[in-house]
């Protein structure tokens, strides 16, 4: 009966009526607030992008910027209380996945989307063996047997370059190193194929090197199985290395989008100029980091106008009044500055 | 985790030393000569009460009384009472009555207690929460011989649904004892579940379920409820303790023929080996669930490893 059932839930959302045209996922106009008891922090005030099969997204900005929320949003796992979607929709295959019933857009988790986040050992069950945990995948979706399970989640472990792994199915979490988990939690996203990963931040908690190898193997089973991938990063290196397109966040909404390239060779938006200047890049070794002056805003708090204007150094009058709209400017590129095009070509 | 446990045990032994010695030098400061008070207000002649001090060692000093009675303990000899009973004999008829209650009460607080702790943990703020979080306080609050007395008199006696004395009606009797026993920790359960599963239902890992596409129903019950469980357990095994101390003042209420009820009878005789043996039994059984518990507690989370 538990497999008639685990079946279904998979067979509801095969039914569903997608448009293999559409845009693989089509996030639109997304509003996600906190209701707190201090008051109401619009963690995503107007979140536009889309990802197409076989893209590597990346969604970057200072902490508290709402790439977070702007992912669990998609993912259905926002804190609710006290994180509400109060507009927008997100698409999947033209699908809006925010329209649907839970019991479906439960069975999209895993099954079409998945997720890793920033610290592995935390999202891990600490109770649980690791293999378990990626097996429970197989059995609660597929009704696989147990047997099965296990032996797919063996799989899964050595294609995530888990040395040994059929010794480690067995091992806790506590008995991972930082990178192994980190590998874990990809192999359990992976299991059902999804076509949309979602990377929270996968590399912050971990050791340089390991980062290194972590990215590595994300690009190349992206590049093995052609998902769409969202990477959340405030690290601008791995932008350049890793990824096709590029959205950067501020204060709940993009300023700025464009390809990887096109950003990095001359941006649009003088936040996006910061986050360049206040970081290393390896032939820029030696040379002095600029960081962006001031701290980035309290959400309750929103400066007026444009929410950079305090920490911008090509503010004039009229960013202290009138927000700048996500304007597009043409060749796929949009920028929420008043002066974008004189910051793109330079002309200060 | 043998050498573990063969070390706990081990550790049985100061505890129970310690345990004996400080009941025992306080039965031994109790005023009065509970000899004297056997014949009541006639007086006893000096032979008799020569030969029942001598055959109860009461003549010798207070480190030889000690010492013969640890003695006496360790071949499982409990010594007797002034009646010439056997304190073991007592026990073994005492016993069963007072783990029944314990047990009934144990199965009770732990149900009901998890139960609405989950219940309320679920929806922090919600109806059931505020209704769990003030009947909660409201029992902890409540001596549990007010309670008890109160439960005995109005559904016992103003209303006449439960037997309020003794054990005529077998395990209808246990009802009402066992639930004014288990109250207070059911309560305690009660909160701790709540606390700690609401705390557990934000964390990562339970977010993570949730991202795999799990049912609400196995977030809940297989990954934050298991968590959720690991400081209630912890109160359990001090609580197991606990409720073999309620049970004296339970038994006291509705009169159960149980341990702590002869406990209770043999302080105001100054009945020494009784009160001594009882008491050392209660410590056993004390340490002995403490070990489970931390047993168990091993068993449930594998970070926990003991050597
Ligand atoms: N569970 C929550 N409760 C209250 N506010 C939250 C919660 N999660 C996020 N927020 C708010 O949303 C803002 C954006 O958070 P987040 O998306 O995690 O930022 P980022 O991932 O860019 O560092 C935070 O600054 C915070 O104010
Ligand atoms: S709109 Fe004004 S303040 Fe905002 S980024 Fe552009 S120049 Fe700076
Ligand atoms: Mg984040």
């Amino acid at each position: 009966m538990a497999t008639e059932a685990k079946e279904s839930t998979k067979s509801s959302i095969e039914e569903l009526e997608f448009n293999p045209h559409a845009p693989l996922l089509e996030v639109d106009d997304l509003h996600v607030e906190f209701r707190t008891r201090a008051g109401v922090v619009k963690a995503n005030d107007g979140v536009t992008y889309s990802l197409g099969e076989g893209e590597t997204m990346a969604i970057v900005g200072e902490s508290g910027s709402g790439k977070t929320v702007s992912a669990q949003a998609v993912m259905g796992i926002i804190d609710s209380p006290p994180g509400y979607i109060t507009k927008g929709a997100a698409r999947f295959r033209g699908v809006d996945l925010l329209a649907l019933p839970e019991d479906e857009r439960r069975a999209f988790r895993g099954e079409k989307m998945a997720m890793i986040f920033q610290d592995a050992l935390s999202a891990l069950n600490p109770l649980f063996r690791v293999g378990w945990q990626i097996a429970e995948m197989y059995r609660q979706h597929r009704g696989t047997s147990k047997t099965e399970a296990r032996k797919k989640a063996i799989e899964l472990l050595d294609r995530v370059r888990i040395p040994a792994a059929k010794e480690r199915v067995d091992s806790y979490p506590h008995e991972f190193s930082g990178g192994m988990r980190q590998r874990a939690m990809i192999a359990m996203a992976l299991a059902l194929d999804p076509e949309v990963l979602i990377a929270d931040e996968p590399t912050t908690a971990l050791d340089v090197t390991v980062q290194a190898q972590i990215m590595k193997l994300l690009a190349d089973l992206q590049a093995e199985t052609g998902m769409g991938m969202i990477l959340i990063t405030h690290d601008l290196a791995v932008v350049a290395e890793v990824t096709d397109r590029a959205a950067v966040m501020y204060a709940g909404r993009i300023v700025e989008q464009g390809t990887t390239k096109q950003i990095f060779r001359a941006s649009y938006h003088p936040y996006t100029l910061g986050l360049m200047n206040s970081i290393a890049s390896p032939e820029q070794k030696g040379t002095k980091l600029i960081p962006i002056p001031g701290s980035p805003p309290d959400l309750l708090h929103l400066p007026s106008g444009c929410p950079f204007h305090p920490r911008c150094v090509y503010a004039q009058d009229i960013c202290s009044v009138d927000r700048p709209p996500l304007r597009d400017l043409g060749d796929n590129r949009k920028s929420a500055c008043h002066f974008a095009e004189e910051v793109g070509t330079g002309a200060k | 985790m043998g050498r573990y446990l063969i070390r706990r045990v081990l550790q049985f032994v100061p505890v129970f030393l310690g345990a004996t010695f400080l009941i025992f030098s306080l039965v031994f400061l109790i005023p009065g000569d509970p000899i004297r008070a056997l014949s009541g207000d006639r007086p006893m002649p000096a032979s008799v009460q020569q030969a029942l001090e001598a055959r109860y060692n009461l003549d010798k000093p207070f480190w030889q009384q000690y010492y013969l009675y640890v003695a006496g303990v360790v071949q499982g000899d409990f010594g007797e009472d002034f009646r010439g009973r056997e304190v073991t004999d007592i026990m073994r008829e005492r016993i069963p009555v007072t783990f029944k209650l314990a047990i009934y009460a144990f199965t009770f607080e732990v149900a009901i207690g998890i139960a609405a702790g989950i219940m309320a943990g679920l929806r922090k703020g919600g109806f059931i929460d505020n209704l769990v979080r003030i009947s909660t306080l409201i029992v902890i609050s409540i001596p549990i011989f007010v309670l008890g007395f109160m439960a005995q008199l109005l559904i016992g006696v103003r209303w006449g649904w439960l037997p309020v004395s003794g054990l005529g009606d077998g395990f209808k009797s246990y009802i009402l004892p066992a639930i004014v026993l288990g109250s207070t920790s059911l309560a305690y359960i009660a909160r701790l579940t709540r606390t700690s599963l609401a705390e557990n239902m934000r964390a990562d890992y339970v977010r993570t379920a949730t991202a795999k596409g799990l049912k609400r129903s196995r977030v809940v019950g297989v990954h934050a409820l298991r968590n959720s469980m690991i400081p209630v357990i912890t109160f359990l095994g001090v609580d197991l303790g606990g409720l073999m101390g309620g049970a004296i003042i339970t038994e006291g209420i509705f009169n159960l023929p149980g341990l702590g009820n002869a406990v209770f009878r043999a302080v105001v005789q100054q009945e020494g080996t009784v009160v001594v043996g009882i008491v050392t039994f209660l410590v056993l059984i004390f340490l002995l669930s403490n070990l489970v518990v931390d047993v168990l507690y091993a068993v449930l989370d594998p970070r926990i490893r003991y050597e």
